[in-house]
């Protein structure tokens, strides 16, 4: 057998590689929706602070052709769109998921507008560590090319998940998510808690945003998401809203969505299409059998919203 | 330093104190005196203006006029945060605590400095030096959600003497607790005030703890303060007239000689529903309710009580076992809670029973409005037969209200509750399921709500009344069931009933 003939062993490879790559923007979405909805608000316009955050990463990498200055761009215009969103919904009576719909919309249309120009040139990419180089398989290579960002999306749930128990700021973040009345017995202002928290979460977002059009797929267009900073917010659920399982279902998420095309990397001509839709479909299947009608969501926010 | 806690008490004088909203005079020039390492009760109604009183001592409001002293000096309170500098607090009636964190985190994040970085061994440590001079041992690694709710109230007053507060305003503190914590939370808070550790101003409307564990009381009545005086001095009866003046109290009906070979109404075989977590379930082995008798279900909230309830109402799905009405099973349908006769009148009626925004009229003909003098169903509904309907049982059950058409949500709870129970008891009842009907009401309220129900049984209405209020039980029920764990562990005529023995078992000690 060749070395680069692997046969069905390409298909596992694939997966492994694809959830790597894929799940990136989703590890840094979910973390930063974590962190809104611990404070106890819904931001649902991380969709299109993570299309305006390609936007920006990739307009200003292509401007002076640094990544990095772009990544930290796209995590500037992020910031700016959580921290929008938290100052409009302080005010009493409105409703943070509608404010987050606008925003999504907002924030598309806004990316659209001002991409327009940088759709044909191209931008430097963000740099990726070759941990596959010790093979001479083809195949291994390209799944073991891990960019520094799922480096960094992997640390942060681990830090995330530490700072929630052991700093003051992550438990003050818990206090306010899960009753406003003892946060404000305790002196601590919630506005001001969830408009920081969602400030930091759509900066993440905007980090996600930058992944997708700084590495993969690496360019701008205006169908760069397709909803994937709204698949990010469902992740956080049914990863109960710990920044492991963020983690954890970033990676299965993304998993499954490698599956389609690793199928037809081996050969199978037939229904593979079915298979992009494994993501939705996971999502689907894993949210009916973990919810109940009968019980409250385990580990929700008490303040969260839907949970109310 | 003391010998408990390490606090030293402070105490506490008001002078004048006059809060008024608008027009409306909430507090008028009232001044009480709580001297250090004393026990203080509030007593008054609802709506005299307690917590009004509190709230000005707090830094919550700023009163018209008035002023604070402690220790003898005058200061200023302008927040709760210079209140807590003087070393006041207060231990509300409902939890403070944040349910998702531990006893600990939820001690360490309420204090005004925190490290950004928490060292857990040295917290850790801290604490257990703390609680060994605390005069109750508590677990505070467990959340605080999982905690009973005499615990809870031990945390959050534990909680006050961890951020050095010496001086604690308790705000009804035995209403969600057994008798048995009761006596032992306020035991112990006594023993602090004994130990010249800590001052405390107690709002309560119960005299037996009032007389058992206050040194001095004050009460007050529509703002202003009608009475105080040290508690030896004064009793029961005293009390009761400085609290609610001269106004006329329902009696209640002397009970009808129950009959032991009635008819039972009610009866429920192997129940078996999940609990609101989905991790437990509720089992009622077997439970019946004859015509004629009121059974109370006493219990700590939280075992099981609301889920039953639930159940017979039909808001939740039962694994298993039936519900008999009459002899039919039941399932709480519309059309069978007519034809049998069955009525309910849920806790927190404006919630649980109205549609907070329909008007008065609308909300007491929920059960009637579709169908006509017959009894059979109407396709055209008619306004004026609603509003006739209503204003009728308006007058009769005494609901005090702007107009019919006012949204309902804009009564006051008693008169909320005198508007649900006007529409559930107008008509036939066979079968009456109740649900802690007096919580929050005032006294007038109180006695007529009670008096109306055991009218009811009187007639001949099968009672189950579920209850958090033993007192409340103990007054109305012919048999007392306590509900612990889920399940019904104790039955007792109430001839034989002992507050004892039932807050035993409340508390699942046997």
């Amino acid at each position: 057998m060749d070395a680069t003939e692997i046969g069905l062993w390409g298909v596992p490879l694939a997966i492994l590689g694809g959830a790597i790559r894929v799940s990136t923007p989703f590890i840094f979405v979910s973390l930063g929706e974590a962190i809104t909805e611990r404070s106890g608000r819904i931001n649902l316009g991380l969709e299109g602070t993570l299309v305006f955050g390609a936007m920006t990463a990739y307009a200003v990498a292509v401007m002076t052709d640094s990544p990095w200055l772009g990544l930290l761009a796209a995590a500037a215009a992020g910031l700016c769109f959580g921290l929008f969103h938290g100052w409009i919904c302080k005010f009493p009576k409105v409703n943070d998921i509608a404010i987050g719909i606008a925003l999504m919309l907002f924030g598309s249309g806004l990316a659209f507008f001002f991409g327009k120009p940088f759709i044909k040139p191209k931008a430097p990419n963000l740099p990726a560590i070759p941990f596959g180089a010790w093979s001479d398989i083809p195949q291994v290579q390209a799944a073991l090319d891990v960019n520094v960002l799922f480096l960094i999306g992997a640390a942060l749930s681990l830090v995330l998940w530490w700072a929630f128990r052991n700093t003051r700021a992550g438990l003050i973040v818990r206090v306010v998510g899960d009753s406003s009345d003892a946060a404000r017995a305790m002196g601590l202002n919630p506005n001001t808690v969830r408009l920081v928290a969602t400030g930091v979460g759509g900066a993440l977002a905007g980090i996600g945003g930058a992944y997708l059009s700084l590495y993969y797929p690496g360019s701008w267009t205006e169908r760069i998401s397709s909803g994937q900073g709204l698949m990010a917010v469902a992740l956080v659920i049914f990863a109960r809203w710990n920044p492991l399982g963020c983690f954890a279902a970033a990676l299965l998420f993304g998993g499954a969505g490698a599956l389609g095309p690793a199928l037809q990397s081996v050969g199978v001509t037939q229904g593979y299409y079915l298979f992009y839709a494994a993501p939705y479909i996971l999502t689907l299947i894993i949210m009916i059998a973990t919810s109940s009608p009968t019980r409250s969501l385990a580990g929700a926010p008490g303040e969260l919203s839907i949970t109310k | 330093m003391s010998a408990i806690t390490g606090n030293k008490a402070v105490g506490v004088e008001t002078i004048g104190m006059t809060m008024r909203f608008g027009a409306f005079t909430a507090l008028g020039d009232v001044s009480i005196k709580v001297p250090a390492g004393s026990f203080h009760a509030l007593l008054g109604e609802n709506g005299a203006g307690k917590s009004t009183l509190v709230k000005c001592m707090m830094g919550f409001y700023h009163p018209t006029a008035g002023g604070i002293l402690v220790d003898g000096r005058e200061v200023a309170i302008a927040s709760p945060r210079d209140a807590s500098a003087l070393g006041l607090g207060m231990v509300y009636q409902h939890f403070t605590l944040v349910p998702s964190l531990t006893g600990a985190e939820n001690l360490v994040i309420s204090r005004e400095k925190v490290a950004g970085v928490i060292d857990w061994r040295k917290e850790r440590g801290d604490l257990a030096v703390f609680m060994d001079r605390m005069p109750f041992k508590l677990p505070l690694d467990v959340k605080v959600a999982e905690l009973a709710a005499g615990e809870k109230q031990k945390l959050e007053i534990i909680k006050q003497l961890y951020l050095g507060r010496s001086f604690l305003v308790l705000d009804e503190p035995t209403s969600v607790l057994t008798p048995g914590e009761a006596q032992e939370v306020l035991g112990l808070v006594r023993d602090m005030t004994k130990a010249g550790d800590l001052t405390v101003l107690m709002i309560s409307h119960k005299f037996h703890e009032v007389t058992a564990f206050a040194d001095d009381v004050s009460v007050l009545r529509k703002g202003r303060l009608t009475g105080t005086g040290r508690v030896v001095d004064l009793d029961r009866k005293a009390m009761a007239a400085m609290m609610i003046g001269d106004q006329p109290i329902a009696a209640l009906d002397s009970r009808a000689e129950p009959k032991p070979d009635a008819e039972i109404v009610l009866k429920v075989k192997a129940l078996k529903a999940p609990d609101r977590t989905g991790l437990k379930s509720i089992r009622i082995e077997d439970l019946g309710v004859r015509s004629g008798e009121i059974v109370g279900i006493a219990g700590i909230s939280g075992n099981g009580q609301k889920e039953f309830l639930e159940v017979l109402a039909g808001q939740r799905p039962r694994d298993a076992g039936e519900v008999m009405v009459r002899g039919t099973a039941y399932a709480a349908t519309r059309a069978e809670a007519r034809a049998l006769n069955v009525r309910l009148i849920p806790e927190e009626p404006l919630k649980n029973a109205c549609a907070p925004k329909m008007t008065v009229a609308e909300n007491i003909s929920f059960r009637t409005f579709d169908i006509d003098s017959n009894g059979k169903p109407v396709s055209w509904i008619s306004a004026s037969a609603i509003k006739a309907f209503s204003a009728r049982l308006v007058e009769q059950f005494k609901v005090k209200t702007a107009s019919l058409a006012s949204p309902i949500a804009s009564l006051s709870g008693g008169n909320v509750q005198r508007a649900v129970l006007a529409r559930e008891l107008t008509g036939e009842v066979d079968l009456l399921i109740v649900s802690n009907p007096c919580f929050g009401l005032d006294f007038s309220a109180v006695a007529e709500i009670r008096a109306r129900i055991m009218k009811a049984r009187n007639a001949g209405a099968a009672v189950l009344l579920m209850s958090e209020d033993l007192d409340e039980l103990l007054e109305l029920s012919d048999r007392i069931f306590v509900m612990s764990d889920g399940a019904l562990v104790y039955e007792t005529p109430i001839a034989q009933a002992s507050v004892q023995t039932i807050g035993e078992h409340m508390a699942g000690h046997h």
